[in-house]
């Protein structure tokens, strides 16, 4: 378990990394390394090139803006736990984040890294399916900026091109008077999930649902943003919404955790995490 | 005794010696030790669970610079004494013995067995030169499931065997068939029971260095049985014993996979002796989960028949085992497993046929709990299930059979496998249990379970009893030797995984001199400083070494003492030894220092030595074991299951536990933490998982799960001490102990918590996967 032999590149421009990508074969990029480490040391990546990005500080921002939160992709997991703003600006971005992996992989993990890399058991990309963030892909072509529901293309796979790099994510800003919940089912508190529930409620003056939206991760490859508007004008979620959102779906399974179970465990949490952001959402009404 | 000195008497919660060095990070551990030109070794295995190598070329490996060699079994085969490896223990129900390779000759049996074996300038080197041999292997069928196995047109896991049945044994007491024909009430159940492996921090790894001008070969080994080790090298290698030393540097945890002698430890030395340069393998996380041998699953079809009042009359079943593919270890292990399931109960009538199942799947020895947690599963699932048919309480019915102490020494017309028949020596088990019911609230639970369900919360309680027969012979050797610098060095054959030997060894010797137990240097594994010796299983060192040091230690100071007597003129019964003089009782200056004894004894040109004994302050016991001495503990636990998720959390356990008397109680509560937490590892999490063709599918810890601190409560305990008179001492192991009871216990609270639903479980682990399972069933056969 030995990495094979590659070449080490750190750069400390966003400019150069994009050059570095654009012209060396077989490269690839390494973020927190949480993931891509173990990878090298498995011997299932094999890069000839590791394009380092933890020395360009432009990555690293983590800032409030008009329309959220603004991450660099170079940022740590750690430091937006620890933001008081995440908090305040974006409440699904600190629910979920508490779950990810350990305090100590989570000062090395960034935003970025997790969001690219996709792994239907990782948080975050959980997260921004259900707010649908922003993100802003770097090039030397130059920069586009999609939505996470385009990002997000299948099991480990996003839209990026290869001489392509995730810039910033915008994580939209929760409207006033929103519940949020952000639940997974896993062993161990610290494990990947195997399904996760994310969800953000916003509730009208009178008490009824306005806006809600929701994602799966765990039951196909990339994360399932589900239709939950029939919600609108409601005051509770009924018993067995879950089970009837889940109907028909298509859900990936193995051995250990085969689509019925998954399902079943979809179900209780949609459930449960509904009621939560539900119950926030009235105590932040209150307030 | 002098009061300052108290801590480190016999009975004290010294703080571990090994700690100071240990916590610092200053061990030093296989992979720190980089003698001067070393080679780094990676082994080829088998991709395949079975199949025959139809090619193997080396070429391409073999010309990738940095490669020094690159080897296959007919390049180790002409330093070798024989076709496989000597390593069969003695076993009496063995029908087909079945030696390890060095490495694989034609046939390859489970994934993960060593082909080829390439030595390079460093791992990573040597891991490259791996994806350059070109292996071609003809996939033959595969055996992955014991009962499948031994039907008659199962396919062989090995070729050239008429059959998978690699061993049967069994035990048959009483009257079994007649006890279950005439029983007023009879039960039946199948449990299938998967355990986990070792799992030590530090995997395996060996370095061997062969000096040339010497002509000796010297290995540094991660082993739990240095002695052993260095006879299979002397014996496979056909070298003298004077030519061989085997030595163990720290080694971070054992568990049990590092008892047994596997082909890696082989195959270094002899490419050391090829080279003449020192090589090093330290294996890696995905060889420790498929070269590595671990236990795997039992499947018990059992009946037990009892009397209206609950007394057992006789247990009948079978035990199908899977044993993987070779016989590294014996068959000790599912032996375990049925003689542990009679635990701490009078059980008339026992009949059991266990059968053995070759498969092609990495060869199984014991882990921590060696089968016992298996065995008393079977037993305490059995009284629960007849406990519920006869509408008695969990506890009453186990109070009904229990051995009482006046029933001690309770013998059990069992076989050991030393031959000896099986007897309890001591132990309070009624005692033992109410003291656990107590401790835990056993009385006012209900209440508290009625008042959590009407809040929705599914809390349950469970009980389980169980013996370990431990401090297993034949010997155990301990030398103290003081010399002319006063210092006292204690080596022993017994070997230390961070269990805390060392401390043991020095807390029973400071005893004995008076002194206190960091004066005493402990050498541990290494067969040039103990000619003898044998090492760590079956929760023997306390037991084995801790008497073996005691006895030295007597020795030494009756030594001290009929010099000193000379020296001194007086009688020896009028000194004692204290804080590292002797002296005459009551007169402490009048005396000398050990260190002055030694220079005595040590002898000076022309002079008698006093008191005319023998040269040299030093005492050596070998200490033979006088039968096993039995272990007990209760155990109760509760936990809260979620029954929409399948998910089970351990609110509370306790364990009461009975190791006679104890040499450091604080290491002993080390001791049982650890053990418990590797039952509930394997009541919940650890799983090792092979497919339908024999390949493993959990083989990084993000898919075997080991029982992290966060869910994992805290262990609360309770010691009973009943010495055993079988040895001076008074001492029983506690190593394994812990385990052994966790299993019961969590899957008895497990079935409380869900009683509701009426689930049974009779398979092991516990996943939430097949928790809903159960819980599905159940709602179907309701509704």
């Amino acid at each position: 378990m030995k990495a094979p032999a590659f070449t080490y590149h750190a750069p400390t421009q966003l400019k150069d990394a994009l050059q570095l990508l654009a012209d060396l074969p077989n490269a690839r990029v390494l973020a927190g390394g949480q993931s891509l480490m173990p990878m090298l040391n498995l011997r299932v990546a094999g890069p000839d090139h590791l394009i380092d990005l933890g020395h360009i500080e432009e990555l690293k921002a983590l800032q409030s803006v008009e329309g959220g939160v603004l991450t660099g992709s170079m940022c740590t997991q750690r430091r937006v736990e620890r933001s008081p703003e995440v908090g305040e600006i974006c409440p699904l971005l600190r629910d979920a984040i508490r779950h990810v992996g350990h305090q100590q992989t989570r000062n090395r993990g960034t935003i970025g890294g997790s969001v690219s890399h996709l792994d239907p058991g990782a948080e975050l990309p959980v997260a921004a399916a259900a707010l649908n963030a922003t993100i802003t892909i770097a090039s030397l072509r130059g920069e586009r900026i999609v939505p996470f529901s385009d990002f997000a293309q299948g099991y480990l796979t996003s839209c990026l091109e290869p001489d392509e790099i995730v810039k910033q994510i915008l994580w939209p800003k929760a409207p006033k008077g929103a519940g949020t919940a952000f639940l997974e089912f896993n062993r161990r508190p610290a494990d990947f999930a195997v399904v996760s529930v994310a969800t953000q409620i916003v509730l009208e003056d009178d008490g009824t649902i306005a806006q809600s939206s929701l994602a799966l991760g765990g039951v196909q490859g990339a994360p399932l943003v589900l239709d939950i508007s029939g919600l609108s004008g409601a005051r509770t979620v009924h018993e067995g919404f879950g089970e009837d959102l889940l109907r028909g779906l298509d859900c990936d399974g193995d051995e250990l955790y085969p689509a019925e179970f998954r399902l079943e465990i979809a179900s209780v949490l949609i459930g449960r995490a509904l009621s939560k952001a539900l119950a926030q959402a009235r105590s932040v009404a209150h307030v | 005794m002098s009061g300052n000195l108290g801590h480190d008497r016999i009975g004290a919660a010294m703080p571990r010696l090994e700690d100071r060095v240990l916590l610092r990070g200053q061990g030093r551990f296989l992979d720190d030790l980089a003698p001067a030109g070393l080679l780094e070794a990676a082994f080829l295995r088998s991709p395949v669970a079975h199949g025959l190598i139809q090619r193997l070329d080396i070429t391409a490996a073999r010309g990738l610079p940095g490669v020094e060699a690159v080897y296959t079994y007919a390049d180790l085969r002409p330093l070798m004494s024989s076709d496989h490896m000597p390593l069969a223990l003695p076993a009496g129900g063995l029908r087909h013995v079945i030696d390890p390779d060095v490495l694989a000759v034609e046939e390859v049996c489970y994934v993960g067995e060593p082909i080829a074996l390439v030595v390079a300038s460093s791992r990573r080197i040597a891991e490259d030169a791996l994806a350059l041999i070109e292996l071609e292997i003809e996939p033959l069928p595969a055996v992955v499931d014991p009962v499948a196995g031994l039907e008659p047109h199962s396919p062989p896991a090995r070729l050239g065997l008429p059959d998978n049945l690699v061993a049967r044994t069994g035990i048959d007491y009483g009257d079994a068939d007649r006890a279950i024909a005439s029983a007023p009430h009879v039960i039946r159940d199948e449990f299938r029971l998967s355990k986990g492996g070792g799992h030590s921090l530090e995997a395996r790894g060996v370095l061997a260095s062969f000096d040339d001008i010497e002509q000796r070969l010297t290995v540094w080994d991660s082993t739990q049985m240095p002695h052993r080790a260095k006879s299979i090298l002397v014996d496979a290698l056909s070298l003298h014993e004077s030519q061989v030393r085997v030595v163990t540097p720290d080694v971070g945890g054992g568990f049990g996979p590092k008892a047994v002698f596997h082909p890696e430890e082989l195959a270094i030395p002899a490419a050391a002796l090829l080279l003449k340069r020192p090589v090093k393998w330290v294996e890696d996380r995905f060889e420790s989960f498929t070269a590595t041998s671990g236990e795997r699953d039992q499947i018990w079809t059992m009946e037990m028949g009892f009397t209206n009042e609950g007394k057992l009359l006789a247990i009948r079943g079978t035990l199908r085992y899977d044993h993987g593919a070779s016989t590294p270890y014996g068959i000790a292990l599912p032996y375990n497993a049925a003689t542990n399931l009679i635990g701490p109960y009078d059980l008339p009538a026992y009949k059991i046929d266990i059968q053995l199942c070759l498969t092609n799947m990495t060869p199984a020895a014991p882990t921590r709990g060696a089968g016992r947690p298996q065995g008393t599963f079977v037993m305490e699932r059995l009284l629960d299930r007849a406990a519920e048919k006869l509408g008695l309480s969990r506890e009453e019915i186990r109070r009904r059979n229990f051995i009482t102490p006046d029933q001690m020494p309770f013998p059990i017309p069992v076989r050991q496998r030393d031959g000896s028949t099986m007897e309890y020596d001591t132990g309070d088990y009624p005692r033992c249990q109410q003291e656990a019911l107590a401790a835990a609230g056993w009385q006012d639970f209900p209440a508290r379970q009625k008042q959590a369900r009407a809040e929705g919360r599914f809390i349950g309680l469970g009980l389980a009893n169980y013996v370990e027969a431990t401090g297993r012979g034949p010997f155990e050797s301990v030398s103290v030797r003081i010399s002319p610098s006063g210092q006292i060095i204690a080596a022993t054959g017994a070997t230390a995984q961070g269990q805390g030997v060392k401390s043991m060894v020095a807390q029973i010797v400071a005893d004995g001199l008076g002194i206190r137990a960091e004066q005493i240097e402990v050498v541990t594994g290494d067969t040039q400083l103990t000619p003898s010796g044998l090492g760590a299983y079956a929760s023997r060192q306390a037991v084995m070494a801790g008497n073996a040091a005691h006895h030295a230690a007597l020795a030494i100071v009756e030594k001290i003492k009929i010099a000193a007597a000379a020296m001194l003129e007086t009688q020896p019964d009028d000194l004692e030894v204290s804080q590292g003089r002797v002296h005459v009782k009551g007169v402490p200056d009048h005396g000398k220092t050990l260190a002055e004894m030694a220079r005595a004894l040590a002898g000076a040109p022309g002079f008698a030595l006093p008191g005319n004994l023998p040269p040299g302050l030093f005492a050596n016991s070998d200490y033979m074991a006088n039968g096993l001495t039995y272990t007990n503990g209760s155990h109760v636990c509760e936990v809260e299951v979620d029954p929409a998720t399948g998910t089970v959390r351990i609110l509370r356990y306790i364990v009461v536990h009975d190791c006679g008397r104890m040499i450091n109680p604080m290491m002993v509560e080390g001791q049982i933490v650890g053990g418990v937490v590797h039952g509930i590892g394997a009541t919940l999490f650890e799983w090792m998982r092979y497919d339908a063709q024999g390949q493993p599918l959990s083989v990084t810890y993000a898919d075997y799960l080991l029982p992290t601190s966060d869910v994992v409560p805290r262990i609360e305990m309770h010691h009973i001490e009943s010495p055993t008179p079988l040895n001076p001492l008074g001492v029983k192991g506690a190593a394994e102990s812990g385990t052994i009871g966790a299993p019961s216990v969590i899957v008895s609270a497990i079935e409380d918590a869900l009683k509701p639903f009426d689930i049974k479980i009779t398979e092991l682990p516990v996943t939430p996967t097949r928790l809903r399972s159960l819980l599905r069933k159940a709602k179907e056969v309701r509704s």
